[in-house]
């Protein structure tokens, strides 16, 4: 086990290179190579653009992070935030296309969440808690 | 992030490093917006010196791809390290724009 660790941060655009690099030194613990740290990283930084943009909307606000994980195995990563739900499944969803007249932004944050992470579970008001997203990527994952 | 802008006589190479994040990614569209605002349509984007790229810096990638495209230009990316071209995979962004690992073959692709 790596030990657990805990960081609450305003939630301001100013914080993202903060939390993804408290994720990345997490990571590296793990023993995640530099790829999949970026990917972690890449994770950690849209859902917290996320909580910002559209959970807060402009009001000011915290971000919690948690991150706990097994040596060589896996990292386990809760987001908590008492902004406002959102409803995943009514986010655009991103496809990559080849061209550029199809080509959209739309869903891309979600998209590189779902792309980087074996596991991505929304959960919105959760008693006492307020909204939590879990994210667990292993090692010998994607 | 630094982003600084050398004007050649038909190509503005657009030099970026650090992290292109939410927070900065404002200053790097408004640095290419302001390229294509002046009629300016060929951009190199020299990646030498990036770290990271978020979906921000995608978006703001994209739109100049779209704005220099529309008039008849082009937006490529050089000197990428294996981090964003990783990214830049992972939204299926390598078939949108062209890569090349010389700054120069960059260029010359005009």
């Amino acid at each position: 086990m790596i030990p657990r660790r805990r960081m609450v941060a305003p939630a301001r655009h100013d914080q993202l290179a903060r939390l993804a690099s408290f994720a990345a030194a997490a990571a590296a613990e793990v023993g995640f190579d530099d790829l999949q740290i970026n990917r972690i990283e890449l994770a950690v930084d849209e859902a917290c653009s996320n909580i910002i943009d559209h959970a807060y909307d402009g009001q000011s606000g915290e971000i919690a992070i948690e991150i706990s994980g097994e040596r060589n195995h896996h990292v386990l990563i809760i987001i908590i935030d008492q902004g406002k739900p959102f409803d995943p499944d009514s986010v655009q969803e991103y496809v990559p296309t080849a061209s550029l007249d199809d080509a959209k932004v739309g869903g891309l944050g979600l998209h590189l969440m779902r792309q980087t992470m074996d596991q991505v579970c929304f959960e919105f008001g959760v008693p006492g808690v307020g909204n939590r997203l879990t994210m667990q990527k292993f090692v010998r994952g994607r | 992030m630094e982003i600084s802008v050398k004007p050649l006589k038909q190509v503005d190479i657009v030099k970026v490093s650090g992290r292109i994040d939410s927070a900065t990614a404002p200053e790097f569209d408004n640095a290419l917006k302001g390229l294509l605002d002046r009629g300016r349509r060929k951009i190199v984007i020299d990646c030498e010196g990036l770290e990271y790229v978020s979906s921000a810096g995608l978006r703001a990638m994209l739109a100049a791809l779209k704005a220099a495209k529309s008039n008849g230009g082009n937006v490529v990316l050089a000197q990428a390290n294996e981090r964003v071209r990783d990214t830049l995979a992972l939204v299926g962004f390598q078939t949108l724009f062209l890569q090349y690992t010389d700054i120069v073959d960059a260029v010359d692709s005009f």
